[in-house]
């Protein structure tokens, strides 16, 4: 599904990626640890096409050279970024920011945009799924929302757009551990065969509520070390520091 | 000059030019231009005279020039005051007569003016340069005893009430643009609701200016008499031309003991192209008089076109607990200047001001909101609550807020909030990756920041100024 090689990003000439490569199949989820300053969120960005990086490698999505597509392409082809930091839009309801993105890309399939009234059937069920309280969906997007309330608004979107790779870039920070399991159930039960994830994160924390196929050990803009689940154990017992100097 | 004005048709799809015959005033401002317009409008004497001797007030008074965007000096010899299609020298009198040329305008324009189209709902006056064209749904409308007919037509007759209103909200000799309209106005709208009468559906005038070279001195006046409701709406548009043209238009509004109107603008004229050149001077004076206790008044505009917009839409709350508002959308792009916003003058008791102004700057445009809140000495328990929202995209725009507080009662609260944000690049990188193109995203941002005004207007234009709002901004983000 994704095939990134010898990926290399760098902002105002400072080299933040230096190489990176990895693989990524249908049904797989995979995790990505570091210290700070490692290059996770860089990498996130610069696959959703974020501007001010300078970009070399090659990153092929569906067939698809990813890197030449704008950022609402990449959506579209169904790339999903769970921010870390969801951004507010004063004035624009929850819902009709939902409904206006769904529809945008379901356009952009030539699938038949939803009325308002399928819509909030469609909308009421996600949310209720993710313990969301129907009041939250009229309220300016993100304005004034909790930590959990902001993540938990991210993992609805992916439910409501139903990308092919999701991407969660420290979705689990600033989450309490309700929260935690309510994020974590939502990916479960999105989670097929014909999709995939890539989750950044801190702590192994959230490990134990998703269980990743895959852990990779991401430092100094490179993995440095691919495991499965033991490693992220060993790295929350150990720390980085035994990884990082070798 | 006309295929450059079909290339950028896709910009501004309203600047089409109709190709039709005119009858025109002679070129100038005098005396005798004044005697044309009334001659061929067939006016009674007092008519005239009152033209006249607001003519006369004229050259006593002189241009304003404090406002912030300055224009070059405006040669007023060399305008025409009146223009209107020969086929209206004498006035047709079903729209079976109408030039089929200006109903094909008012469809390109989507304004249907034949019965089997129009808007269901709606009641439509139709102003082309200087004539009105047509009225809708009039008997319809007789049959509540409200008038609704061009203010030519009323002074024909309904000379009485015109005698009685007109200049009374605006007097003659208010300041330069108001008394130059009222010794030139050609036509506009007039509407009187009986007391007790809620108007049964909406009323709207659509303006449109055609002629080169040509000034537009609309006149209306809004009569809500005891216990009335009326919600009216103004459209504006006009083609594309390389010269700047004047808009000097008057609107009185008068709100008798517990009447309520409710008047919305959508204002779209031509903004001058990409570099600045062309464009309208839309120098308006919009005036309400809440005469009557317990009465309201109640502004919307959303102002998109022009090259300069420069207009307070005011309420004067004379009568106790009688209520103003002001909710205001202006947008400017591009090389677009606006320096608008309103005046609330506390006179009554209990009397009671909202103001929610929300500004939009891109391009190389200049956004000024100025306002007055003015509480007299007896205007006991005064209340007022101000909103200022200026929105910036890029960096080579302005916003400016100028906000005067005149306050003589110390009963009275007076509240004044006001901010300014730039649409950020996070903002628009979540809503790119959400599926949503660039102009999507602006669309759907700019929409919400101006949410609270969009809602005030009638449901039949909402989504229309909604689109509108999305267009004028279009290209404006990198």
């Amino acid at each position: 599904m994704l095939e990134i090689k010898n990926l290399k990003a760098s902002i105002n000439k400072k080299e933040i990626l230096k190489g990176l490569n990895l693989n990524i199949k249908a049904g797989e989820v995979h995790a990505i640890m570091g210290p700070n300053g490692s290059g996770k969120s860089t990498l996130a960005n610069v696959l959703s096409g974020k501007k001010d990086y300078d970009v070399k490698g090659s990153v092929i999505f569906e067939k698809e050279d990813l890197l030449e597509l704008p950022i609402e392409e990449r959506s579209r082809k169904g790339l999903f970024l769970a921010f870390q930091y969801p951004v507010e839009i004063p004035g624009v309801s929850t819902s009709n920011f939902l409904r206006t993105t769904l529809n945008s890309i379901r356009k952009s399939k030539s699938q038949k945009e939803l009325s308002a009234l399928d819509f909030l059937k469609l909308v009421k069920e996600k949310s209720a799924e993710l313990n969301i309280d129907e009041k939250f969906l009229s309220r300016p997007l993100n304005v004034g929302f909790s930590g959990g309330e902001k993540k938990k608004n991210e993992i609805l979107q992916m439910k409501l757009i139903q990308p092919k790779l999701a991407v969660l870039d420290e979705t689990d920070s600033g989450l309490d551990i309700d929260a935690l399991k309510i994020v974590a159930n939502g990916v479960n039960t999105y989670k097929n065969k014909s999709n995939a994830f890539l989750i950044i994160t801190h702590y192994q924390r959230l490990l134990n509520y998703i269980k990743p196929d895959f852990v990779h050990v991401l430092s100094n803009g490179q993995i440095i070390k691919s495991g499965c689940m033991e490693l992220a154990e060993d790295l929350e017992k150990t720390g980085y520091q035994k990884y990082t100097n070798a | 000059m006309k295929n450059q004005n079909i290339e950028k048709l896709k910009d501004y799809k309203y600047g089409f030019t109709t190709e039709i015959e005119n009858i025109k005033s002679p070129r100038g401002l005098s005396e005798n231009t004044i005697k044309f317009i009334s001659k061929i409008k067939k006016e009674p004497k007092w008519m005239l005279d009152w033209r006249l001797k607001a003519f006369r007030r004229l050259s006593s008074l002189k241009e304003p020039n404090w406002q912030k965007p300055k224009y070059p000096k405006i040669n007023y010899d060399k305008l025409y005051y009146y223009s209107a299609p020969k086929s209206f020298s004498e006035k047709p009198k079903s729209l079976e007569e109408v030039d089929p040329k200006l109903i094909e305008t008012y469809n390109k324009l989507g304004i249907p003016l034949q019965e089997q189209k129009r808007l269901s709902g709606v009641a439509v006056d139709a102003v082309f340069d200087s004539v009105s064209v047509a009225t809708t749904f009039k008997e319809e409308l007789n049959k509540h005893g409200i008038i609704f007919c061009s203010i030519s037509d009323a002074i024909q007759k309904h000379p009485d009430l015109v005698k009685k209103y007109l200049g009374s909200v605006i007097p003659l000799s208010d300041h330069y643009f108001a008394t130059l309209n009222s010794a030139v106005f050609t036509d506009g709208s007039f509407v009187y609701i009986p007391p007790d009468t809620k108007c049964p559906m909406e009323l709207s005038t659509y303006f449109r200016i055609n002629a080169s070279e040509t000034g537009q001195f609309e006149r209306t006046l809004i009569i809500a008499d005891k216990g009335s409701y009326v919600s009216y709406l103004e459209g504006c548009t006009a083609p594309m031309r390389d010269e700047n043209q004047l808009h000097a238009a008057n609107v009185e509004l008068v709100a008798l003991d517990d009447a309520e109107i409710k008047y919305s603008t959508v204002q779209n004229w031509y903004p001058g192209d990409e570099k600045g050149k062309g464009g309208i001077y839309n120098f308006v004076t919009k005036r309400g008089a809440c005469r009557g206790k317990n009465s309201k008044i109640s502004w919307t505009q959303v102002e998109t076109g022009s090259a300069i917009t420069w207009k307070y839409p005011s309420c004067i709350l004379q009568g106790d607990n009688s209520v103003g508002e002001f909710y205001s959308i202006a947008i400017t792009n591009n090389h677009q200047k606006a320096d608008t916003g309103t005046k609330m003058i506390h006179l009554g008791k209990n009397t009671k001001s909202k103001i929610i102004s929300k500004g939009i700057s891109a391009g190389k445009a200049d956004n000024t909101y100025r306002g007055l809140v003015d509480i007299n000495r007896k205007a006991e328990n005064a209340r007022n609550f101000t909103q200022c929202d200026s929105l910036l995209m890029g960096n080579k725009c302005g916003a400016h807020t100028v906000p005067y507080i005149k306050n003589k009662n110390s009963s009275s609260i007076i509240e004044h909030e006001a901010t300014t944000s730039k649409i950020s690049d996070e903002q628009l990188f979540y809503c790119n990756q959400r599926g949503l193109d660039q102009e999507e995203a602006v669309s759907l941002i700019v929409n919400g920041f101006c949410k609270e005004v969009l809602q005030q207007l009638p449901m039949e234009f909402a989504v229309e100024a909604q689109k509108l709002v999305s267009i004028s901004l279009e290209g404006s983000v990198g």
